[in-house]
């Protein structure tokens, strides 16, 4: 068990390592001269050469790879082209509001879309069924800000229950602070839950074919116990693997969500370095959202062992 | 009532009930309909939007670009069908225009994404030894999540739709590599490949001929997520200013122009919002029917 922990934190290294290599080599296999482009169009030629060096692009490519790595096992994830700080005190400075807002989304989402799946999947064929899976559809193709804008036109401008746009910190209490995540985690999570209730239906749909739930139906157990203890439990390998890769969606959902509700997170860090061209900044954020993408799946596979006692390594 | 005759003579023909509902044959436009609702559903919607984008110039248009700093934010109306912008540019013409982006970078990232996973699957699927470094780059590839490696892209780039397109296919193509070469691995295992190679096909004939249209269901229906996802990368990336110019019309552009002043004129974020979501369903839809359509096992209900 222990070992198998081990294992399998010792093979994200590699999967991390070629992840900063690709981060890397973007701005060697990027056409033309990234460093005119960052600078602009006004750019002076000293602004030009300036950009250049800050991105290490006057060395050779395995000299400046090297130096690169090192930086970043040390945690040192270089230095902003436009306020000169370092990326690593920008992201301590905008982490909470994305952290909340992913942490709650997570969390709305698996309670939405798990009971919904698992509903589906019981009424098979049924007008419900057909109603859920229709809903799911449409959560996939309403994109995050359009459900954002809709949400935050009816809920908080014309039915003024909820703040409109900005963030509190949880510092500053439990409730100021869910009321302005409220919407938008549900605007956040529509296609998250989508991913899940359907991945939760289709593996009910199979566990519900096993002979074991027909004899915990025959031993006379109720539907409750029989869909969410038996089956349930059954189908958590798939769901579970779901909601870890689903993590992708959210990220990248997180950094238009911050800018359609004005939220000072990591997504508003990557709005603002877009439009300032800050390279530096953009980089270090692909990196760091990315490495922990790859942790979030290690947990998901070494949660398989809990979740699965077949599953031994 | 099915009448049977029993071959003697014609008292001897009795009626008898019938044992089964009488079968209506689904033939034509309308049978098909009926078989592939979501397909049909899918198609319809997307055609619409397909007439939008190459007749833009002929549907009551004008100059998309066109500034009238004195009529800006004006209600949809007579004179602005879907209200006027900050700059006095007509919403409805810039809507239709931005169609043409849309489209135009789903479609383009569906066709190079496919192309390059569906090579780079067949590599890593029958060369072992390229398998390896292929998949390990492939999975490093798919842990960075997928909009932020456009925008990293966008980001060294000068703005153009041709870049974004290939920004998108970047992070998009390691899954139809994934796929394809999942595909490739089950089905060089069956006894028809056994038997090709034991009767001395050659390997590029063998792929042409026995892999290739196996991987071509899963590869179709993937090609339609992919391009329902670019759609909304585009607008994403458009959104927070790393995609299309503000020159080119988008539906990304106009909300990300529109969300100033969202709080009192709602109508430039509101239909762009519209025809994005409509089209996006569309192309979903049209895959969730063929993903039913191709399945050979026919499981209608997965």
């Amino acid at each position: 068990m222990l070992g198998y922990v081990l294992r399998r934190i010792l093979s994200t290294v590699p999967v991390m390592a070629i992840v900063a290599m690709i981060v890397f080599s973007l701005l060697y296999l990027a056409p033309g001269d990234p460093a005119s482009v960052i600078a602009g169009d006004q750019a002076t030629p000293e602004d030009v050469a300036r950009i250049r060096a800050n991105l290490g692009l006057d060395r050779p490519f395995l000299v400046r790879f090297f130096e690169w790595s090192g930086q970043i096992v040390r945690g040192d994830l270089g230095t902003s082209i436009f306020t000169n700080l370092p990326v690593t005190s920008l992201i301590k400075q905008r982490i909470e509001p994305t952290l909340s807002l992913t942490l709650v989304t997570l969390i709305l989402s698996v309670l939405v879309a798990v009971p919904l799946g698992v509903l589906a999947a019981w009424k098979v064929g049924t007008w419900l069924d057909r109603g859920i899976m229709a809903l799911a559809v449409v959560g996939f193709s309403v994109p995050v800000f359009v459900v954002g804008y809709v949400l935050a036109y009816l809920f908080a401008l014309v039915l003024d229950w909820l703040p409109v746009q900005g963030y509190t910190p949880i510092a500053q209490g439990f409730w100021p602070w869910i009321q302005n995540l409220i919407l938008p985690s549900i605007a956040l999570g529509g296609i998250y839950i989508a991913l899940i209730a359907r991945i939760t239906r289709s593996a009910m749909l199979d566990v519900l074919a096993q002979d074991y739930i027909r004899t915990a139906r025959a031993k006379g157990l109720g539907q409750t116990p029989t869909l969410f203890v038996h089956a349930l439990k059954n189908a958590a390998v798939p769901i579970v693997t779901v909601i870890g890769l689903g993590m992708a969606l959210l990220i990248g959902g997180a950094v238009v969500t911050e800018s359609v509700f004005a939220i000072p997170g990591l997504g508003r860090l990557t709005v603002d370095a877009i439009l300032r061209r800050d390279y530096p900044v953009i980089q270090g954020l692909v990196l760091m959202f990315s490495f922990v993408y790859v942790l979030v799946n290690l947990l998901v596979d070494i949660s398989y062992t809990f979740l699965d006692p077949r599953i031994k390594y | 009532m099915v009448r049977l005759d029993t071959g003697r003579d014609s008292a001897a023909r009795v009626d008898l009930p019938p044992v089964w509902p009488p079968i209506r044959l689904r033939t034509g436009v309308w049978g098909w309909i009926a078989r592939y609702p979501s397909i049909a559903l899918g198609c319809f919607l997307l055609s619409i939007m397909l007439v939008g984008a190459v007749f833009a110039p002929w549907l009551g248009t004008v100059d998309p670009t066109a500034i009238a700093t004195v009529k800006r934010t004006r209600p949809p109306g007579a004179e602005y069908w879907f209200g006027s912008d900050m700059l006095g540019r007509d919403i409805y013409s810039r809507v239709l225009y931005g169609t043409r982006v849309s489209l135009l970078v789903g479609f383009s990232v569906a066709v190079v994404a496919s192309v390059v996973g569906l090579l780079l699957g067949l590599v890593s699927g029958f060369v072992r030894w390229a398998d390896g470094v292929i998949m390990r780059f492939m999975d490093g590839m798919m842990s960075i999540p997928p909009i932020l490696l456009a925008v990293a892209l966008m980001a060294l780039t000068r703005g153009s739709v041709g870049n974004v397109i290939v920004a998108i296919s970047v992070a998009e193509f390691p899954r139809v590599a994934r796929l394809v070469r999942g595909v490739v691995l089950s089905v060089r295992e069956q006894p028809f490949v056994d038997a090709a190679i034991a009767s001395g096909t050659r390997t590029p004939v063998i792929i042409w001929r026995h892999i290739l249209p196996n991987t071509l269901g899963p590869l179709i229906v993937q090609a339609t997520y992919i391009c329902a996802s670019a759609m909304i990368t585009e607008a994403i990336l458009s959104f927070i200013g790393a995609g299309t110019p503000p020159t080119i019309p988008s539906w990304g552009n106009i909300m990300a122009e529109g969300r100033a002043l969202w709080q009192v004129k709602p109508f430039v974020v509101f239909f762009p919002a519209i025809f994005l979501s409509i089209t996006v369903l569309a192309v979903n839809l049209l895959g969730d029917g063929l993903r039913d359509a191709l399945d050979p096992r026919g499981q209608k209900d997965r």
